[in-house]
Parts: C-alpha cells; sequence; structure tokens
C-alpha cells in the first residue's frame, strides 16, 4: 500500500475503474472521449481548457496528463501558463466576488 | 526532470555516447534494458506476444519500396535526442567502394524510393558524387534528410540548395518545433536560427514553394518524453507559424515517434522517464500500424554496407535475419523473404497513428 495519497502510477490505472462498474465507467469514458475531440472548439483549445481546470480543482493527475498533453501538441509552456493564470483569475475572482456579500452583510448589520 | 540533473545531461551531450564511454554505447546494453524491466516482469508485453496476439508474428516484409543507405555516423550537430548517436567525434563514414556497391544496387532496384541519411551525409566527402551518380540511376523519388544547419555551418556547403535542386533531390529536413527555446533545447544553442535560415534559402531556391515539383518536407519529433500529437493538427501549427513568423513554405510535416534507443533512451534513464515511457508507448499500441511499419518495405543499408529491417535496429546492430547481410551480396528476392528482427523498441513504430521515417502509417 502506498504510503501517500498520491501515487503517480495510479493515473495510468484510471481505466480500471471500468472493472468496479463497467457501464458507469464505459459510459464515461465514452464521453471523455467524445469531448475532447476537435469540435467546434480545436482539441488543442480543449486541452488548454483542461490544463487551467485541472489546477483550478487541484489534481495532480490531471495537471500531469495535460501538461504532457500539451507537450504532445505542441503547446508552448507561454500558453500553458497563461491557461494556468486564467484559471487562477477566475478562482480568485470566486472568491473576491464574495467580498460583495460581505459588504451587504456588514452594511445591513450596521446602523 | 530533476532541475539538477539538467545540466550534467546538457553538458555530456555534446559529445556522443561513444565518445563519452558510456556504457548505452553498448548495443548489448540497450537491448538488455530494452528486454528487462516491466517487459522481464510480466507488467507489460513483449512486442512479438502482443503482434502474435493480431497473426504478424512473425513479422514480415511486403514488397520492398524503399532503399535507406545511412552514409556515416559523423553530424556536425549532437542533438540530445539522436537515435544514431552522430556528432562531429564519429568517424564511420561510408568509402567509395561502399558507395560503388550501392550503386550498383540502386540501379537494379525493384524500390522506386532512395532515402539517404547520417548523421548529416553532406559529411560524407564522396556525397555529392555518390547523389551525382544515384540520381542517374532514375529511381523515382530520390531523398536526402539534411539537418538544415549543415547548409550554414560552413561556406562549402551554402550552395547545398542548387546542388539539391540540380539532382531533383527531395530534401526531408528536421525542426523540433516552430519556437526557438524549444528547438534549440533538443538539438543545441543556434539551432534555430540556422535552420530558419536554410529553409529560407531552400525556398529562394523554389524548394516547398505551393506548386512547386521541389519537395522540401518537414520532420517533427518531440523534444522530450512525450509522443507526437496529431501530425495534422501539428502540420496546420507549423505552417501557420513558419509562414507568420518568418514567411517559410514547406509542403508535408511528417510527426516521429523517437524510439527508446541510443542518446535518447540515455536521456530517458538519465531523466527518470524511461518507465513512463514505456507505458505510453505499449498504451497507444495501434494494431493497425503494425501492418504498415517501416521495416515492412524498407531495407536499410549501413556505411559499412551491412543490411538491416530499419535505421533504428541498425543502430542496435541487430542485422537482418537472411543468409544475405551484405550490400555485396546483395540479392532482393533472398531478402523479401526473411523474418523482421524485433525488440520492445519497435512500439514506437506502433504507438498512436504510427511513426516511420515518412511519418504516420495507420
Ligand atoms: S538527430 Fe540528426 S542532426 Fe541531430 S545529431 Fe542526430 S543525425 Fe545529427
Ligand atoms: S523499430 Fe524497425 S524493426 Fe521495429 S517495427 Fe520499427 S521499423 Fe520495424
Amino acid at each position: 500500500m502506498a504510503n501517500s495519497y498520491y501515487d503517480p502510477a495510479d493515473l495510468r490505472k484510471f481505466g480500471k475503474i471500468t472493472e468496479w462498474s463497467e457501464e458507469l465507467g464505459t459510459k464515461f469514458f465514452d464521453y471523455y472521449g467524445k469531448v475532447f475531440e476537435e469540435g467546434a472548439l480545436s482539441a488543442r483549445e480543449k486541452s488548454l481548457i483542461a490544463l487551467a481546470v485541472a489546477h483550478v480543482v487541484k489534481c495532480p493527475y490531471c495537471i500531469d496528463a495535460y501538461t504532457k498533453d500539451g507537450l504532445e501538441r505542441g503547446i508552448t509552456k507561454e500558453e500553458m501558463m497563461e491557461a494556468v493564470h486564467a484559471g487562477a483569475a477566475i478562482e480568485s475572482g470566486a472568491t473576491l466576488v464574495h467580498g460583495v456579500q460581505m459588504m451587504n452583510k456588514y452594511n445591513k448589520l450596521s446602523m | 526532470m530533476e532541475q539538477s540533473i539538467l545540466p550534467e545531461i546538457k553538458k555530456a551531450a555534446k559529445k556522443s555516447l561513444k565518445a563519452r564511454e558510456n556504457e548505452l554505447a553498448s548495443t548489448n546494453k540497450q537491448l538488455e534494458i530494452l528486454n528487462g524491466g516491466p517487459f522481464a516482469e510480466g507488467e507489460l508485453p513483449y512486442f512479438k506476444d502482443k503482434i502474435a496476439e493480431i497473426g504478424h508474428a512473425p513479422l514480415r516484409p511486403r514488397k520492398l519500396e524503399i532503399l535507406q543507405i545511412n552514409v556515416g555516423y559523423m553530424c556536425n550537430q549532437v542533438c540530445e535526442h539522436c537515435h544514431v548517436d552522430a556528432g562531429p567525434d564519429r568517424k564511420e563514414i561510408m568509402t567509395r567502394e561502399t558507395m560503388e556497391l550501392c550503386l550498383e544496387v540502386i540501379r537494379n532496384t525493384g524500390a522506386h524510393t532512395l532515402d539517404l541519411t547520417g548523421g548529416a551525409p553532406e559529411m560524407n566527402p564522396n556525397f555529392r558524387w555518390f547523389v551525382e551518380e544515384a540520381a542517374k540511376a532514375g529511381i523515382q523519388d530520390f531523398i536526402v534528410r539534411s539537418n538544415l544547419t549543415i547548409i550554414r555551418a560552413n561556406k562549402k556547403y551554402y550552395d547545398l540548395p542548387d546542388f539539391f535542386k540540380k539532382h531533383n533531390v527531395h530534401v526531408v529536413s528536421s525542426m523540433p518545433h516552430y519556437t526557438r527555446g524549444k528547438t534549440d533545447k533538443q538539438r543545441g544553442d543556434g539551432v534555430f536560427d540556422k535552420s530558419i535560415k536554410a529553409l529560407q534559402e531552400l525556398n529562394a531556391v523554389g524548394y516547398g514553394m505551393p506548386d512547386s515539383s521541389l519537395r522540401l518536407d518537414l520532420v517533427y519529433n518531440p523534444s522530450g518524453a512525450f509522443l507526437p500529437g496529431d501530425q495534422e493538427a501539428m502540420e496546420r501549427d507549423f505552417k501557420k507559424a513558419l509562414k507568420e513568423d518568418f514567411d517559410i513554405d514547406f509542403h508535408s510535416l511528417f510527426a516521429i515517434t523517437n524510439l527508446p534507443i541510443s542518446r535518447f533512451l540515455d536521456y530517458l534513464i538519465a531523466s527518470d522517464n524511461y518507465e513512463d515511457y514505456m507505458y505510453a508507448l505499449v498504451d497507444a499500441y495501434n494494431p493497425s500500424a503494425v501492418a504498415n511499419v517501416m521495416c515492412t518495405n524498407t531495407i536499410s543499408v549501413s556505411w559499412d554496407g551491412w543490411l538491416y529491417d530499419c535505421d533504428f535496429n541498425q543502430m542496435l546492430d541487430l542485422k537482418v535475419g537472411s543468409k544475405v547481410k551484405h550490400i555485396k551480396d546483395y540479392n532482393e528476392d533472398i531478402l523479401n523473404d526473411r523474418n523482421i528482427v524485433i525488440s520492445q523498441h519497435c512500439y514506437g513504430c506502433t504507438a498512436g497513428a504510427g511513426s516511420s521515417c515518412q511519418g504516420t502509417v495507420a
């Protein structure tokens, strides 16, 4: 048993989740595969979105996977870092916009 | 990669593994690694078992289409990923006598493509004579794999674009990325600017222009421990960037997977990427690529005239499994009736859309 919650080698076992629930696992991977195909957005654009989201949800597996995916697609490190900032900006913006709630409450409670 | 080993690898990479007396200069050592690790432990299947599942073992040639001749391992560059372990310190160069034997074969072969490679083939002192003679044989497609920087390396090479044009040579050149940083990281400082200049000069004599019959194709190898992305998408990105930034035109882009041998194997091991890379190759195994892997239509000739199933097997010193093993005894019918010699590096040819010197195969 690994003595840490995250083991990089677990990423390549991801497909095994299907073994304990064939139908749902298969449906998930079909869906997942479909999402990242070329569409109205290019597969390249979707890879950058995935990288940004991977950082926002702080999934080390997804960060590894989409950094590699970006390299494979010839995405530059500058593009990758900008995508991470886009994610981070939304995440901090989401925190900060709640500041309005704090202000509203403060004002309501204050004389 | 650990930041701390990067400078070490970089420093070492100025010389070939052979000159450094690195243990991976031994082909036996490389084969031992390819047969060991996750394969010996049963975690990953051997290539022969994998292709047996679809009835392709033993792997057999189809019709011979490409004669690939390696005229020597000397090169003006020492790229980190080089599967030839080429460099200025390599002295293995094809002699004129061996070239004469090759010409005899070129004149009589059923192959439609002649593919000269190296090292930097242009550095062979008899290169020009050989090209002139070979061009007379009237082979349909005559490729020279040129690393581009050689054209700018020395005054004596400046006229290569005109020379190639005169003999209607099809130029295939490596270009790891359309940005300077990535290119120089893999191939060395200054390589990007020189390559751009060389491409512009090839364009100037007509190579790679949209309706030109002077073919100029680019080869893309990933600059690291990852697989090439979709060839068409990469070609689109390369075309757009090279046109917009440098007004460069070219015909096709071949996305080629780095095979885990020689200097690339050394890099994979030193950067602790070897196992992950082998898993990635096996994971990306595409059964429909197997029937068209390069060795099924190619014979590779080494600088000293030995025959191999492909340039990779040449670098692993895995000679053809035929009683004809040398160009002096060349016989296409006998050669074509052979079993191809395989090992785990072959997974590099069947990953994703497959990979060969002419790009994807599936
Ligand atoms: S990859 Fe090509 S250009 Fe680079 S060292 Fe090897 S033979 Fe020379
Ligand atoms: S490495 Fe050579 S022998 Fe192996 S599959 Fe590729 S072309 Fe064939």
